[in-house]
C-alpha cells in the first residue's frame, strides 16, 4: 500500500469520524456557554492558573518529572556511599556543602545527611511523583477525554488540586534547605524518633515541613480524587456505560475511591503527631528517657501511629500501581491490535484489589509487636491478593497471545511493566507470609521487592503512558530511538540494581544503614554494593535521555499528521490535533460500544462511536 | 569550577543525545517508513527474546553463585532451634514462585517475540474464555492455601509464648537505646527487677529500683552469653525510640517500644565453636578476618553471633553491635558464676545506694573473711628491726567528734571477738588514735573513750580481761600527715596491737 492511498484513507476515515459526531453526536450547547473560550485568553490563564484539564495533567507531570529527577539524585548519592564508602566525595561540596565532611582531604558523606536523603528519596519517589506525577496527571489527561467529557466537573477544584501539590513542593524544597537538614527519620516517620527533636537533628524543623507540606498534599489529593469520581460518576458522554469505560479510567476511578478513604486517616495520624510534637500530648508516646531526661509523657503508644499510618501506606502502594496497570492494559491492548483478555475479570481484580487493601496494613507490622494473632489474619488478606494480581497477569500475557504487535516505545515499556510486576510481585508472597517476615523484614529484601513490584513497574506504566499520549499531550511524537535507548538501559538497569539486593536479603542484610562496617555478619558484601551502584548510575543516566527527549520533542518532535496516530479505538483519538478547551469543538462524541473491538470481524480497529451493525454482538 | 565542569558536560551530554534522535529520524526517513518498520519490528523482537533468555539464565547462574547466602544452604543455616522452619518454608515458596516466574516470563516474551507486527498478518480476536480464567484463578489459590498453612502452623509455634507453669526456660531482657543495647541477665533470683524510666540516669541505664531486692543480683554483662539447647525468652524494650531486636543467624526479629515490652522465645540449637566448624568448610570463611593480618585468624575462627537493630532508631542506626555466644552449660555456668550483679560493681556504696550503712550477708562473709586473712598475715609474718604487730580495724567506724559506735561496726568487732575465741594465746591492746585538730586533752580523752567502746563490746561478748587492754594516744602516733584532710582522715583510727 503506497504511502498515498493511505494517507488519503486516514482521511477518508477522519472525515467519517467527524461527521459521525456532527451527525450523531450529543449536543451540550457547549458553544452557548463557552463563546469564543474568554476564560483562557491570556498566557497566565491558559498556561499557569489554567482550568483546562490538560494543561493541568501536563503541569502535573513536569512538576513529577522535576521532583522525580531530585529523588533519584538522591539516590545516585546515597548509593556512593553504599557502594564506596571510602571514595572522596569532596567534589559534592559545592551542592551538598556542610554535609560532605570533609577530612585529611577526604569528603565523606554525613550520617545524618545520608538518612536524610533516604527520607526524601522515599517521600519524594512515593507521594510526589508517584502519586501526584502519575494519577495526578494521567488521571486529568484522560478522564474527560476517554469518557467524552468537555472538563473536570470541577475544574477549580481541578487546579486548586495541582496548586496546593505545588504548594507542599516548595515546602519540602524549602525544608532541604535548613541548617538542621531535612526530616531524616524513614519515609513512614515513625515516632517517637518523628516526635522528638533530640532523637534526631533532622526531627525539629525539618519535620515540621515534612508535615506541612504532607498535609497540603493530602488537601491536592483530596481535591483531585473527588474529582476524578464525580467526572467518571457524572460526566459520561451518551453511551458511555460503566462497562463501556477503557480499563485506564476504571482503574483511575477506583484509585481515586481508594485515595479518598485512605488520605483522610493519614491526616488524622499526622494530626496526632503534631499535637505530640507541639501540645505535649501523648498519643504516641510513653515511657521515653531521650537526651538526659525523663519525659512527662506516659501512656501513648507508638505502634497506634503505625496502624493511622499504613491504614494510608498500604492502599498507597495501590493508588501508585493501579494507574500503572491501567496504562499498561490500554497500551498492551492498542498495539497488540486485540481486545484486552477478560475485561470484566480485569475490573474485577481492580475492585477486589482495592478493596483488599483496606485489609491487608498491618502486614508492614508483623515484627512491630502487635499480638501474633492478629497477624494470621492480616497473612490470609495478603496472600489473597495475589490472586487477583496472577489474575491480570496471566491476562496481560493472554492479550498480546495472538496479536500482531506493533513495538514501539510505549508498548516495550507496558511489557517491561508486566514482567516487572511479575518479578516483584512473586517476591511479595514471601514478604507476606508473616512467618517469613521474620527473617525478611526490613532488610534488603524488602528494598528489591517494593522497588521492583511498585516504584519500578509503577514508572514502567508511567513511561509507557507518557510515550503513548505524548501526541495527545503536545501535538508530536517523542523520539523513538531515544525512547527504545531509554528502555532497554531502564530495563537492564532496573534488574541490575535490585536483583542482587534479594541476596543480600536473605542474609539479612539490614536496610537504612549507612555502613556495614560494624557488623562482620554484614561486611564483605563490596562486590554486590558495587555492582548496585554502579547499575545505579547509570540506570540514572538513562533516565536523564528520557528527559532530554521529552522536552527536545515538546517542540522539535516529529508532528502528529492524524487524528488517530496509534488506530485506537478510544475518545480521545477522535479529538482534533489541536485540542481545545472543551475537547470536542462541536458535539460531543456518542458511545456505541465497548473500547476493545480490535481485529473484530476482520476490521482492524472499530472506535467507541462506531454504531453496532446489524446482527453485529457485543463482545 | 567543579560546578562549571559539571554544567558543561551536561550541556555536551544534551547534545549527544539530541544529536542521536536528530540522526536516527533522518536515516529513517532515509530508509523509508515501512522498511523500518519491519526491520525495527523484528529486531527489537529478537532483543526481548534474547533479553528473556538471558535473564532467566543469569537468575539462576547468580542463585547457585550466590546460593550461600540463601536461607538454609551452605553455611547460611539458622542457629536456632525455630529457624529451620523458616527456611524450609522460603525454599518451599521459592520452589512454586520460582515455577511462576520462569513460566510467566518467559511466555510474556515468547508472545511479543512470536506475535510481533509482520506484514499482512492479523491478531485473533479473543475477549475472554472462561474456563482458562477460572484454572488461573483456582491454580493459584490452591497454591497460596498451602503456603498460608504452612506459613500459620509455623508462625504461631514460634511465636508462641512459654508456658510459665510447665517450661523450663530462662528469661533475658535486651533495652535498646541510642545507638547500643544494654543486656540485663535475671541473676540469681532467676527474677527480673522492677524498673521505672524516671529513674534513668547515668549510673542507673535501666532505671532499675534498687529499693526491689529483685534488681539486686540482676547482671548487665556486655555480650548475650546462652546456654545451647535451652529454652531462651527474650523480653525486649526500648528507653528513647523504637529499635528492633535483630539475631539474623537466629531467624529472629523484634521491634523494641517504648512503653510496651515485647517478647520472643526461642532455643539456640548450636554453639558459636560448632558454628565455626560448618563455616570452616566453605573457602570464603578460609581467608584471613583481617586482610592487613593474613597470619591472623580466618573468618571462621573470628565468626562471633551478631545482635543488630533492623529498626531506624537515628543516625547511629547502623552500629548497634553486641556479640552473642552459644556456649555449652558448664561453660554458661562458668561464665555466669564470674559475673558481677550491676548493683554491686556499680551502685554499692554509691549516692544512689539504698543500703548505706547495711550490710548484705554476702559482705558480712567477704569481711569476716579478709579480716581474718589480714590478722594471721599480720600476726605471723616476720618483723623487721623497729616493727610492731599492728592492724587497723578499718571498719570500725564512729559517730563524729563522739564514742558512740556506728551499727555498722558490729560486723567487724564481731570477726575480732571470734578471732580472739580461736586464737585463746594471743592478747592484744586496742589503741584509739585521733588527728591534731583540737586540745591535746580532748584528743586523749577521745581516743581513750573509743579504744575502752571496743573493749567493753569484746568483753561482753566473752572475751577475759587477761586477753586484751585498751589505750587512748590522742594525736601523738600519726601515720600520716596532718596538714591535708585525706592525712588527718587517715590519723583518726583504732588500732589492734598484738603484745
Amino acid at each position: 500500500m503506497s504511502t498515498e492511498v493511505k494517507n488519503k484513507e486516514l482521511e477518508t476515515i477522519e472525515v467519517q469520524t467527524e461527521e459521525l459526531i456532527e451527525k450523531h453526536g450529543f449536543d451540550d450547547h457547549f458553544h452557548d456557554h463557552h463563546h469564543g473560550d474568554k476564560y483562557q485568553s491570556g498566557f497566565f490563564s491558559k498556561y499557569v492558573f489554567s482550568l483546562d484539564h490538560k494543561i493541568i495533567g501536563r503541569q502535573f507531570l513536569i512538576t513529577g518529572m522535576i521532583w522525580a529527577i531530585v529523588g533519584a539524585a538522591m539516590s545516585v548519592i546515597f548509593r556512593l556511599q553504599l557502594g564506596f564508602p571510602e571514595a572522596n566525595l569532596e567534589w559534592l561540596q559545592p551542592l551538598l556543602g556542610k554535609w560532605i565532611i570533609v577530612d585529611n582531604g577526604i569528603g565523606t558523606l554525613s550520617q545524618e545527611f545520608y538518612y536524610a536523603l533516604v527520607t526524601m528519596h522515599g517521600t519524594i519517589i512515593v507521594f510526589f511523583v508517584l502519586t501526584a506525577g502519575l494519577s495526578g496527571t494521567f488521571s486529568n489527561l484522560l478522564i474527560p477525554l476517554q469518557i467524552g467529557a468537555r472538563d473536570m466537573a470541577s475544574p477549580l477544584m481541578n487546579m486548586l488540586s495541582y496548586w496546593f501539590f505545588f504548594l507542599a513542593s516548595c515546602v519540602m524544597l524549602f525544608s532541604l534547605f535548613l541548617s538542621t537538614g531535612p526530616f531524616a527519620g524513614g519515609w513512614v516517620a515513625y515516632p517517637p524518633l518523628s516526635a522528638l527533636p533530640q532523637a534526631s537533628t533532622g526531627s525539629g524543623a525539618g519535620m515540621t515541613l515534612w508535615l506541612v507540606s504532607l498535609v497540603l498534599f493530602v488537601v491536592s489529593t483530596l481535591l483531585g480524587g473527588i474529582n476524578y469520581i464525580t467526572t467518571v460518576l457524572n460526566l459520561r458522554t451518551k453511551g458511555m456505560t460503566l462497562w463501556k469505560m477503557p480499563l485506564t479510567i476504571w482503574a483511575f476511578f477506583v484509585t481515586a475511591i481508594i485515595g479518598l478513604l485512605s488520605f483522610p486517616v493519614l491526616v488524622a495520624g499526622f494530626f496526632l503527631l503534631m499535637f505530640d510534637r507541639s501540645l505535649g500530648t501523648s498519643f504516641y508516646l510513653s515511657e521515653i528517657f531521650i537526651g538526659g531526661q525523663a519525659l512527662d509523657h506516659v501512656g501513648g503508644s507508638p505502634i497506634l501511629y503505625q496502624h493511622l499510618f499504613w491504614f494510608l501506606g498500604h492502599p498507597e502502594v495501590y493508588i501508585i500501581i493501579l494507574p500503572a496497570m491501567g496504562i499498561a492494559s490500554e497500551v498492551l491492548s492498542v498495539h497488540s491490535r486485540k481486545p484486552i483478555f477478560g475485561y470484566r475479570a480485569m475490573v474485577y481484580s481492580i475492585m477486589a484489589i482495592a478493596f483488599l487493601s483496606f485489609i491487608v496494613w498491618a502486614h508492614h507490622m508483623f515484627m512491630a509487636g502487635v499480638n501474633p494473632f492478629l497477624s494470621n489474619i492480616f497473612t490470609i488478606f495478603t496472600l489473597i491478593i495475589a490472586v487477583p494480581s496472577a489474575v491480570k497477569v496471566f491476562n496481560w500475557i493472554t492479550t498480546i497471545y495472538k496479536g500482531n504487535i506493533r513495538f514501539n516505545s510505549a508498548s516495550l515499556f507496558a511489557i517491561g511493566f508486566v514482567s516487572m510486576f511479575i518479578s516483584g510481585g512473586l517476591t511479595g508472597i514471601f514478604l507476606g507470609n508473616s512467618v517469613l517476615d521474620i527473617q525478611l523484614h526490613d532488610t534488603y529484601f524488602v528494598v528489591a521487592h517494593f522497588h521492583i513490584v511498585m516504584g519500578v513497574s509503577a514508572f514502567f506504566g508511567m513511561f509507557a503512558g507518557i510515550y503513548q499520549w505524548f501526541p495527545k499531550m503536545f501535538g508530536r511524537f517523542m523520539n523513538e530511538t531515544l525512547g527504545r535507548i531509554h528502555f532497554w538501559g531502564t530495563m537492564i538497569g532496573a534488574y541490575v540494581v535490585f536483583w542482587p539486593m534479594h541476596y543480600l536479603g536473605m542474609f539479612g542484610v539490614p536496610r537504612r544503614y549507612y555502613s556495614f562496617d560494624t557488623f562482620d555478619s554484614f561486611a564483605g558484601f563490596d562486590g554486590i554494593n558495587q555492582f548496585v551502584t554502579i547499575g545505579a548510575i547509570i540506570t540514572f543516566f538513562v533516565q536523564l535521555i528520557f528527559v532530554v527527549n521529552f522536552f527536545y520533542s515538546i517542540w522539535n518532535g516529529r508532528k502528529m499528521k492524524s487524528k488517530n496516530p496509534y488506530k485506537a479505538n478510544t475518545l480521545e483519538w477522535t479529538t482534533p490535533i489541536d485540542t481545545g478547551h472543551g475537547n470536542w469543538p462541536g458535539k460531543l462524541p456518542v458511545v456505541e460500544r465497548w473500547p476493545y473491538d480490535y481485529s473484530k470481524n476482520g476490521e482492524d480497529y472499530v472506535p467507541q462511536i462506531i454504531p453496532l451493525k446489524e446482527g453485529e454482538e457485543e463482545h | 569550577m567543579t560546578l562549571l565542569i559539571g554544567i558543561l558536560i551536561f550541556a555536551l551530554f544534551v547534545i549527544v543525545v539530541i544529536q542521536i534522535g536528530k540522526i536516527t529520524e533522518i536515516s529513517r526517513a532515509l530508509r523509508g517508513e515501512e522498511d523500518w518498520k519491519w526491520a525495527s519490528s523484528k529486531r527489537t523482537a529478537n532483543f526481548l527474546l534474547i533479553f528473556v533468555v538471558i535473564f532467566i539464565v543469569l537468575s539462576f547462574w547468580s542463585a547457585w553463585h550466590y546460593k550461600n547466602y540463601m536461607l538454609g544452604y551452605g553455611p547460611h543455616v539458622s542457629a536456632s532451634a525455630h529457624g529451620g522452619q523458616i527456611d524450609s518454608i522460603f525454599n518451599i515458596t521459592l520452589f512454586f514462585t520460582g515455577i511462576v516466574f520462569v513460566v510467566t516470563q518467559f511466555l510474556l516474551f515468547y508472545f511479543a517475540w512470536k506475535y510481533r507486527e509482520r506484514k499482512g498478518q492479523k491478531a485473533s480476536f479473543i475477549s475472554h474464555d472462561n474456563k482458562l480464567e477460572l484454572i488461573w484463578t483456582v491454580v493459584p489459590s490452591l497454591v497460596l492455601v498451602v503456603l498460608v498453612l504452612k506459613g500459620l502452623v509455623a508462625w504461631n509455634d514460634i511465636m508462641a509464648d512459654v508456658d510459665e507453669s510447665e517450661d523450663d526456660f530462662m528469661e533475658i531482657e535486651a533495652t535498646g537505646m541510642q545507638f547500643n543495647w544494654i543486656i540485663r541477665y535475671p541473676g540469681e533470683d532467676d527474677q527480673l527487677g522492677t524498673r521505672d524510666f524516671r529513674m534513668i540516669d547515668g549510673v542507673n541505664p535501666l532505671g532499675q529500683d534498687w529499693t526491689d531486692p529483685k534488681n539486686l543480683d540482676d547482671l548487665q554483662p556486655s555480650e548475650i552469653v546462652l546456654p545451647v539447647g535451652k529454652k531462651v525468652r527474650v523480653r525486649i524494650l526500648s528507653r528513647d525510640v523504637l529499635h528492633n531486636f535483630f539475631l539474623p543467624h537466629f531467624r529472629l526479629k523484634m521491634d523494641a517500644v517504648p512503653g510496651m515490652p515485647t517478647y520472643f522465645v526461642f532455643t539456640p540449637d548450636m554453639t558459636t565453636q560448632e558454628y565455626r566448624q560448618k563455616l570452616s568448610e566453605y573457602p570464603e570463611y578460609q581467608v584471613p578476618a583481617d586482610p592487613d593480618d593474613p597470619t591472623g585468624p580466618q573468618k571462621w575462627e573470628a565468626f562471633e553471633f551478631e545482635l543488630a537493630c533492623a529498626e531506624l532508631c537515628g543516625q547511629g542506626h547502623f552500629s548497634m553491635r553486641k556479640v552473642v555466644r552459644i556456649v555449652e552449660e558448664s561453660e554458661y555456668q562458668a561464665w555466669l558464676s564470674e559475673q558481677t550483679p550491676y548493683y554491686r560493681s556499680s551502685i554499692r556504696g554509691k549516692d544512689a545506694d539504698p543500703f548505706q550503712g547495711k550490710l548484705f550477708d554476702y559482705e558480712i562473709e567477704e569481711r569476716k573473711k579478709n579480716f581474718e586473712n589480714e590478722m594471721y598475715e599480720v600476726l605471723y609474718k616476720d618483723l623487721e628491726d623497729t616493727e610492731e604487730r599492728v592492724y587497723e580495724l578499718s571498719n570500725v567506724l564512729f559517730q563524729t567528734g563522739s564514742s558512740e559506735l556506728e551499727d555498722i561496726s558490729r560486723y567487724e568487732l564481731d570477726n575480732l571477738v571470734s578471732f580472739l575465741q580461736d586464737n585463746p594465746e594471743v592478747s592484744i591492746e586496742i589503741q584509739g588514735h585521733t588527728d591534731n585538730t583540737g586540745s591535746q586533752e580532748t584528743n586523749n580523752t577521745l581516743s581513750q573513750q573509743r579504744a575502752d567502746k571496743v573493749l567493753s563490746y569484746v568483753k561482753n561478748h566473752g572475751i577475759g580481761a587477761g586477753q586484751v587492754t585498751a589505750k587512748g594516744y590522742g594525736a601523738s602516733d600519726p601515720v600520716d600527715t596532718n596538714d591535708t584532710e585525706e592525712g588527718r582522715a587517715n590519723n583518726r583510727r583504732v588500732e589492734i596491737k598484738f603484745l
